[in-house]
């Protein structure tokens, strides 16, 4: 039995040895297969399609994973020179962790990334260039931010419904914690003025004029009073019962809208896609988005790599290039919302008359190409998907009610600091 | 002569060499997919490398287990990881014993029964935790659910460190007490019936036949059960993982409450990049292992007919 099986197991091992080594980029009746790997929704399930209908010669699979997982992945196969996709998405809290490595990845510069240049904003450009100027990722979307609000849970509770008197409502963050107040003293049982913590806190820092890292790339969160004065309210907020406490991207955050847990979420633009995607068909006109306290910030948005272990080095980044380029993100925008990264949108009339019909018909093109227009960009250091996902925690230990403010953002503040 | 002579010297060789052509094999894939990770590891661990830059790397010799020895979160894990590997071993034992006494029992469809306790083995660790975490849901969750129904509802499994590591322990639990079950079951019923039969016409009851006859005749399965439960409850990775989905998932809950060693393992290596810390963490759960699987065999040799 033993012997047999192990010479079973050899050949399988062999059998798997030699389909990996040709598996993946052998071309299948003289196609070149492209892999593209993907977090989240980027809206590119058309587009594929369409490029594959205008280039015969290529094949192209998309595979997604859920966004820690994704870039742990594609850290280990950088790691290990193999596995990584064709192409592959980085979002903005992973850029300057890879960009620290340029070698692993297509430097676009040598690609006629140059000539491209300009498409992008200055800083979506510069976010993703290495330090000796390599170019490793060509730009998606940015965040941008908005509030997307549930209308009759709002109007239930004896709060205007219409979009900008909701505005109205909100000119700052102090005001939108005090409507929340209000709301929450009428809301039905189970139901809370904010999903979670972390996402308003996330806005707040979006919107600080410095973020986790001065322009030195040293962390100076801990003494960054805009963030800590952002902490404090939101920790009142959680405090006074305004939160759900689901932390976002979760499976029970994504069943919070499903049940209509919470009445307002802070929507940077590709949250959009999300909203549509859990809340379903039966929530169509019931969100709304408005404009946000404070003023423009940035949370989120992408890059597309191509990572140099790659075989079809050529054709994927004229792939990367052509998802990326102007009249495929409009597109992208008005099919799944996520946020150009292209200025000479925002002032095209396609973009900015564009209105969801999902979130009641709400002007998403002026909304957005206005916060974008006013959006200051603030600096990300190394490790700011990290920090983030860290003052996440210290959020939740707050709801959990595992520590006070205090006592939370201090133990934040070291291990951050470590 | 010269003829024979060489036929002899041939099969001389062969006696000689074939056996350890037959037994490479298995040395062969032991030395590329056991040792050589194994020491690789350890090579690691003497390094200050990051995951991405190998080429950048620097010998440091031990200062990565210097720093783990002075790393709270480094004991915490463990602390996690051996009180984990009590609430998971301890009761995959019990109920693993308990189960193959009721299966070696002349019932109708047994064999049913006993495919039937093998069903959760087979299942993805993934999809089970990924099910586990639901039914363990704060607002919406199962088993909150039928305890509201008692008046005591609404507990936040993942926010606690005794609720999160019940919840964990009860996904290891149900996934591997039906895999010992069996491996107790075949040797139950390798015992000779003559042994009972004489227990029964001195007056033993079932419970005192139970104890003093099956379970010391099953020691050599309850050690080999022991020690295969604890490598693996020692390591445990994708349940703590998954029950914490997200962007945090590798930290195990808000307040590391419930990341275990493999865990911080995940974490330095994939989420920091520190590849040296990482395997020195990986070495020293090694070692931990081995000496907890030592004393799981310490105690499981002790069991002993009176």
């Amino acid at each position: 039995m033993r012997p047999k099986a192990l010479v079973l197991g050899c050949a399988a091992l062999a059998t798997a040895v030699v389909l990996s080594g040709c598996g993946s980029d052998t071309a299948s009746g003289g196609k070149t297969k492209l892999t593209i790997g993907l977090f989240g929704n980027f809206g590119y399930a058309e587009l594929l399609k369409e490029y594959a209908s205008t280039h015969p010669d290529v094949e192209i699979t998309d595979r997604t994973a859920s966004y820690s997982d994704h870039h742990k992945n594609l850290a280990a196969h950088l790691a290990t020179s193999s596995g990584a996709a064709d192409i592959e998405a980085v979002d903005t809290g992973y850029i300057n962790q890879f960009k620290a490595t340029p070698d692993k990845f297509v430097d676009f510069n040598t690609k006629g990334g140059g000539e491209l240049k300009d498409r992008w904003l200055a800083w979506k450009w510069e976010a993703s260039l290495s330090k000796d100027g390599k170019q490793i990722g060509y730009g998606t979307d940015i965040g941008g931010l908005a509030i997307c609000y549930r209308r009759d849970l709002l109007q239930n509770a004896g709060l205007p419904a219409d979009r900008d008197q909701v505005a109205a409502l909100w000119p700052t963050w102090q005001d939108f914690m005090a409507a929340g107040k209000t709301f929450q003293a009428k809301a039905p049982e189970g139901v809370k003025w904010f999903d979670g913590g972390p996402t308003v806190l996330n806005a707040i820092v979006g919107q600080a004029s410095t973020g986790y890292y001065d322009k030195t790339d040293k962390i100076v969160v801990g003494d960054n009073k805009e963030i800590k004065a952002g902490w404090d309210l939101v920790v009142d907020g959680v405090q006074s019962g305004l939160s759900s406490k689901l932390l976002y991207s979760t499976p029970v955050w994504n069943t919070g809208f499903k049940q209509g847990q919470f009445a307002t979420v802070t929507c940077p633009a590709w949250q959009m896609a999300k909203i549509k995607d859990q809340a379903g068909p039966e929530a169509a006109g019931k969100w709304d988005v408005t404009s946000v306290p404070g003023g423009g910030g940035n949370w989120g948005g992408s890059y597309l790599t191509v990572p140099k272990a790659g075989k079809n080095v050529d054709k994927a980044v004229e792939l990367a290039a052509w998802l990326t380029a102007p009249e495929q993100q409009a597109k992208v925008f008005k099919s799944a919302g996520l946020l150009p990264s292209i200025p000479k949108l925002y002032d095209d009339p396609s973009i900015v008359d564009y209105k969801n019909p999902y979130f009641n018909d709400a002007p998403i093109g002026k909304l957005f190409t206005d916060a974008a227009k006013k959006l200051n960009p603030q600096y990300q250091g190394p490790k700011a998907g990290d920090i983030q996902t860290a003052i996440g925690n210290a959020m939740q230990r707050v709801e959990q009610g595992k520590q006070n403010g205090e006592d939370s953002w201090r133990q934040f503040v070291g291990d951050v600091q470590k | 002569m010269v003829l024979i002579d060489k036929t002899a010297r041939r099969h001389r060789w062969d006696t000689r060499f074939a056996p350890y052509g037959y037994v490479a094999p298995y040395f062969l894939i032991f030395g590329v997919f056991g040792l050589f990770p194994l020491l690789y590891t350890v090579w690691v661990s003497l390094q200050d490398r990051n995951l991405l830059e190998s080429d950048a790397a620097s010998l440091v010799w031990f200062d990565n287990y210097a720093k783990l020895m002075a790393d709270p979160y480094f004991w915490n894990a463990m602390g996690n990881t051996l009180s984990l590997w009590l609430l998971t071993t301890v009761p995959q034992i019990l109920f693993a014993l308990f189960i193959a006494q009721l299966l070696n029992r002349k019932v109708r469809t047994r064999t049913l029964f006993r495919m039937g306790v093998i069903l959760p083995n087979i299942t993805s660790v993934a999809a089970v935790t990924i099910i586990f975490a639901q039914l363990f849901g704060r607002d919406f969750g199962l088993i909150n659910w039928v305890l509201d129904l008692f008046g005591a509802g609404n507990i936040d499994w993942q926010a606690g460190t005794a609720t999160s590591h019940i919840a964990i322990a009860v996904m290891v639990v149900w996934r591997w007490t039906g895999y010992h079950a069996l491996i107790f079951l075949a040797s139950m019923q390798a015992i000779p019936s003559t042994l009972y039969e004489a227990a029964t016409l001195d007056g033993a009851n079932g419970r005192q036949q139970f104890w003093r006859i099956t379970v010391p005749l099953l020691r050599p399965q309850i050690i080999f059960s022991t020690i295969i439960a604890t490598t693996g409850n020692m390591r445990l990775l994708a349940e703590p993982l998954l029950f914490n989905p997200g962007a945090a998932a590798a930290t195990g809950g808000s307040d590391r409450q419930f990341q275990t060693a493999a865990l911080y393992l995940y974490e330095q290596g994939f989420t920091n990049y520190d590849f040296g810390y990482s395997s020195a963490i990986a070495v020293v759960l090694a070692i931990a292992t081995v000496i907890v699987a030592g004393l799981g065999y310490l105690v499981t040799k002790r069991i002993r007919t009176e």
